[in-house]
């Protein structure tokens, strides 16, 4: 995502090297992804889903999601 | 002795061959408090031996803190992909590892390189359509374990 938006950049965080941003976000179970440090993603979840829940948290929601074509 | 095994080894290599654009790995360590920079070092050091495309580029979080600010890096280890542009320019791929990049994340680490390297994204265009509406600044934090 980072790669085709340049507003976007995406860390890798590894959480047992870094317990206070772990202890932060109340991170337990991986992967979890923190979006502008705010909003929680669980799980890893596919492009469709995952982006719609990026949108979803800056509040740029999408339309009414179109048929789902194969992922 | 290397951590990877020799046939992974050239599974990497010959992934690898496929790139059209050069990945500097840039490899932000400190030299007191940061356990696993050592090992940090050690698994990106695999990687050059496996493509001319891949270098990498060691600064200090201290001592080079304009760098670091630069890419908003504040811990060590941590890694930034780089490459290049058709005019040779130095591109920030806004992809970065904070940590050793071992165990699960390695695959990650891989998977970016061949990105950063001109595999093409694995998204489609409806993806980047919604993807396009993104119009500030959005930072994506991925917390990972290594197993």
């Amino acid at each position: 995502m980072a790669f085709v938006n340049p507003h976007i950049t995406a860390v890798a965080v590894e959480a047992t090297e870094f317990p206070d941003l772990a202890r932060r976000y109340r991170v337990s179970a991986v992967p979890k992804t923190m979006v502008n440090g705010e909003f929680e993603i669980l799980g890893a979840l596919p492009p469709d889903a995952f982006i719609a829940q990026v949108l979803t948290s800056l509040g740029t929601a999408p339309e009414q999601p179109e048929e789902q074509s194969q992922s | 002795m290397p951590l990877i095994s020799a046939p992974d080894q050239q599974r990497l290599r010959d992934a690898f061959a496929e790139m059209t654009r050069p990945v500097r790995l840039m490899f932000f360590t400190q030299t007191l408090g940061c356990d696993t920079c050592a090992e940090a070092r050690q698994i990106l050091d695999e990687l050059p031996p496996l493509s001319d495309k891949i270098s990498i580029e060691e600064a200090n979080l201290i001592l080079d803190k304009d760098k670091a600010a630069q890419f908003g890096i504040d811990r060590a280890p941590s890694v930034v992909l780089l490459t290049k542009d058709e005019q040779g320019a130095d591109v920030d791929s806004r992809i970065r590892f904070n940590g050793a990049p071992s165990g699960y994340e390695f695959s990650s680490l891989i998977h970016a390189v061949m990105l950063v390297g001109g595999r093409p994204p694995g998204l489609t265009d409806a993806h980047k359509e919604k993807l396009a509406a993104i119009d500030r600044p959005v930072l994506l934090q991925v917390f990972t374990t290594p197993t």
